[in-house]
């Protein structure tokens, strides 16, 4: 049913009806109008969860990997700061390959401080061997949760996954947002079922200590269940489609690319401003399009190959810095690209929330034209003189 | 309570001879028996007790980081309560684990009431890095981070009181225990797993390695360190008192001179001045808690 919602109240819902059994979270803007409503939520019984009110992040995505170590469906939600207190905990997550999930409202990260968005926060865990999802807007934001349970809890996965989309320009925007049923929700996502668990009745050991002899097959094994998840990913995003009408078996997405000369790639809510630009620059005769990223991890690389194959230059919109280098998806692209002779230019922009305008997109198409790239777009005056 | 031998900390784990955190594992499982799930925190007992492939625990046990036990521990039992399971649930923990970097944690776990029990094993530093200080280890101690030197004495602090600060907690049960007294241990273990809440042990876990003895006298240590004062058997019960160890007191060199963690104290020559400082830190102890046996006129 098509609601107008708050996009961090959608998302409270579809984890709702996704009936975490155990939920961990701490509050931090802004992520906190999902934290609170689903507190509503478990306090009217609307809910069947343990909500653990716990001090800290590091102690929420701690206590959602020993409650899904005992056996029980969990989520936590974080943003910024907390998931950067969350990264030792991060590591173990994936390392005990736990599939918790966790929403993340994307953030940057101080110093300076900044409540504001962009993807620094979940990009700087991208080798955590969590999978990352980025939503577009927030139907997207919704529908990926129940596709990261599917995914994450699914045996030959066993992985965590985060649910990325932009704190404010979703989390706080009202959208009209089609919700499913809890019938629909329970047909989509069936109960947990942990591969291993805590068990008196079983005893088992999780996270144990391991000698060079060992440590590295475990990390092959982590990286090659992340390498086949992109099937998992796109047979759930099918079926997914396949029931409720809005597909999803795309970890990438195209808008306009077919006979593009100019392919921008970007991420999250960025792409539904690109997607407009583009619209407009086709009106005036440039043959622009769009290669979205919905996951970033696993990285779809021959899917993004082939989606680009037949343009003549490559722009690469970065919400994140590796500072000293360039954007995360710059590098992941120009590495998918190497052999093919197509130029990748990246434009970090739009950290710490800084607006992006579709004049902005066609001064980036209009550079890339032009072959000027890796560039920091959009600097005040003042630090170019 | 059970005092048949049982298997479910095996042997074959890696613990240096004497080990008494060793024998505290063996101790907790037989009191609590195997309806039990063991979250351990980083530090020698998850080193030395599960080196892959193999596992010491014949409970579920789980491993996370170094300072999170209390918050995985939270979590597995609200994941136990969510699927109507009876388990226990034990979390383990080394001093530094438990009065230093786990702090955060703990204290979080004890204030939401969470309904398990936390056993900190004390070998009074951190023993599995290389015998550095923690805050529990004692006053005077030399250890690599506090030597001994020209200007140092060793460790400048007393130990912190985690006790105390948990029972301020509100914990419904807080008891200190030595390995060198194992029924007395068990049986205190066995009433806190049986105590809805949080609940609190610290056992005095002597460490051959890193206090400088033979270890063959784990026990003998553990039992001078009650002996002198300088450790305190007590359960304290909502916040009280409520059950004290007696004893009749040796003087703390009895104590001090079988250890080369204080030996600094002795060579080249007696200090005698920082000696009567711990003898104080005895006999405060033994004030507080009224330890000493008063032999009647
Ligand atoms: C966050 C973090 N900091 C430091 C360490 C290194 N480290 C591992 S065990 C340990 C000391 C453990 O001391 P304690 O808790 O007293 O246990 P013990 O080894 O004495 O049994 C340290 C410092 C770590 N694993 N993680
Ligand atoms: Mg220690």
């Amino acid at each position: 049913m098509m609601e107008i919602m708050e996009g961090s109240h959608a998302v409270a819902r579809a984890v709702t009806m996704c009936r975490p059994q155990v939920i961990a979270a701490y509050p931090i803007t802004p992520q906190t109008h999902i934290v609170e409503a689903l507190a509503e939520i478990v306090a009217n019984c609307e809910l069947d969860a343990d909500y653990i009110t716990v001090e800290s992040e590091f102690s929420a995505l701690s206590a959602c990997l020993g409650a899904s170590a005992a056996g029980s469906r969990v989520y936590s939600a974080t943003t910024s700061q907390g998931l950067a207190l969350m990264f030792e905990v991060c590591f173990n997550v994936a390392g005990m390959r736990q599939p918790v999930v966790m929403s993340i409202v994307n953030r940057a990260l101080g110093a300076p401080l900044s409540i504001w968005n962009d993807h620094q926060d979940s990009i700087s865990l991208r080798d955590s061997g969590w999978m990352q999802f980025y939503a577009e807007d927030n139907q997207e934001a919704t529908d990926l949760h129940y596709i990261a349970y599917k995914v994450a809890e699914d045996h030959r996965v066993l992985l965590p996954s985060f649910v990325c989309f932009d704190g404010f320009i979703l989390s706080h925007t009202y959208e009209p947002v089609d919700m499913l049923n809890q019938e629909q929700a329970d047909s989509y996502l069936p109960p947990f079922k942990p591969y291993h668990r805590l068990d008196a009745d079983d005893p088992i050991s999780f996270g144990l200590f391991a000698s060079p002899d060992y440590y590295q097959e475990f990390r092959y094994e982590n990286d090659q269940a992340l390498r086949s998840a992109q099937d998992v990913v796109a047979s759930c995003g099918r079926e997914f489609g396949e029931m409720f009408g809005r597909d999803y078996s795309g970890l990438v997405e195209a808008y306009r690319l077919d006979d593009a000369d100019t392919a921008i790639v970007a991420m999250g809510s960025l792409c539904g401003t690109v997607k407009d630009a583009i619209d407009e620059l086709r009106d005036a005769g440039k043959k622009v399009g769009l290669l979205k990223i919905r996951s970033f991890r696993p990285f779809p690389a021959e899917e993004i190959k082939s989606a680009l194959s037949g343009v003549s230059r490559v722009a690469v919109l970065d919400k994140n810095i590796s500072l000293g280098s360039k954007g995360a998806a710059c590098l992941e692209i120009r590495d998918a690209l190497y052999g093919s002779q197509i130029p990748v230019l990246g434009y970090v922009l739009a950290l710490g929330g800084r607006d992006v305008r579709k004049k902005d997109i066609a001064a980036i198409v209009d550079n890339a034209e032009k072959g000027r790239g890796d560039i920091v777009y959009g600097l005040r005056e003042e630090l170019l003189k | 309570m059970t005092d048949k031998p049982c298997n479910l900390f095996d042997v074959g784990h890696r613990a240096c001879g004497g080990c008494a955190a060793a024998l505290a594992a063996k101790l907790i499982l037989e009191a609590a028996g195997k309806n039990t799930i063991v979250v351990s925190a980083t530090g020698c007992m998850e080193v030395f007790s599960t080196p892959y492939p193999e596992t010491a625990w014949g409970v579920p046990w789980i491993h996370s980081l170094f300072e999170n036990n209390s918050a995985v521990a939270s979590g597995v039992v609200a994941s136990l309560k969510k699927q109507g399971r009876t388990e226990k649930v034990i979390a383990l923990g080394g001093d530094g684990a438990t009065v230093d970097i786990g702090m955060l944690c703990i204290s979080g776990a004890f204030e939401r009431g969470t309904d398990f029990t936390y056993i900190c094993y004390d070998n009074e530093a951190y023993m599995n890095t290389g015998i550095q200080r923690s805050g529990a280890t004692p006053y005077d101690a030399s250890t690599t981070t506090s030597p001994a030197g020209k200007c140092s004495f060793g460790n400048p602090r007393p130990k912190k009181d985690l006790p105390a600060i948990l029972a301020a907690h509100g914990a419904p049960y807080v008891a200190t225990a030595s390995v060198a007294y194992p029924a007395d241990f068990k049986k205190k273990v066995e009433k806190a797993v049986n105590i809805p809440g949080p609940c609190y042990i610290q056992v005095h876990a002597p460490c051959c390695t890193g206090w400088g003895f033979e270890g063959e006298k784990t026990i003998a240590i553990g039992k001078l360190a009650i002996e002198t004062g300088l450790w305190v058997n007590y359960e304290m019960e909502n916040g009280e008192v409520t059950r004290v160890k007696k004893v009749r007191r040796k003087p703390v060199e009895d104590y001090l001179t079988e250890q080369k963690r204080f030996r600094h104290l002795f060579r080249p020559k007696k200090n005698d001045g920082e000696i009567a400082k711990i003898q104080q830190i005895a006999d405060r102890n033994a004030e507080k808690y009224g330890t000493d046996i008063v032999l009647k006129k």
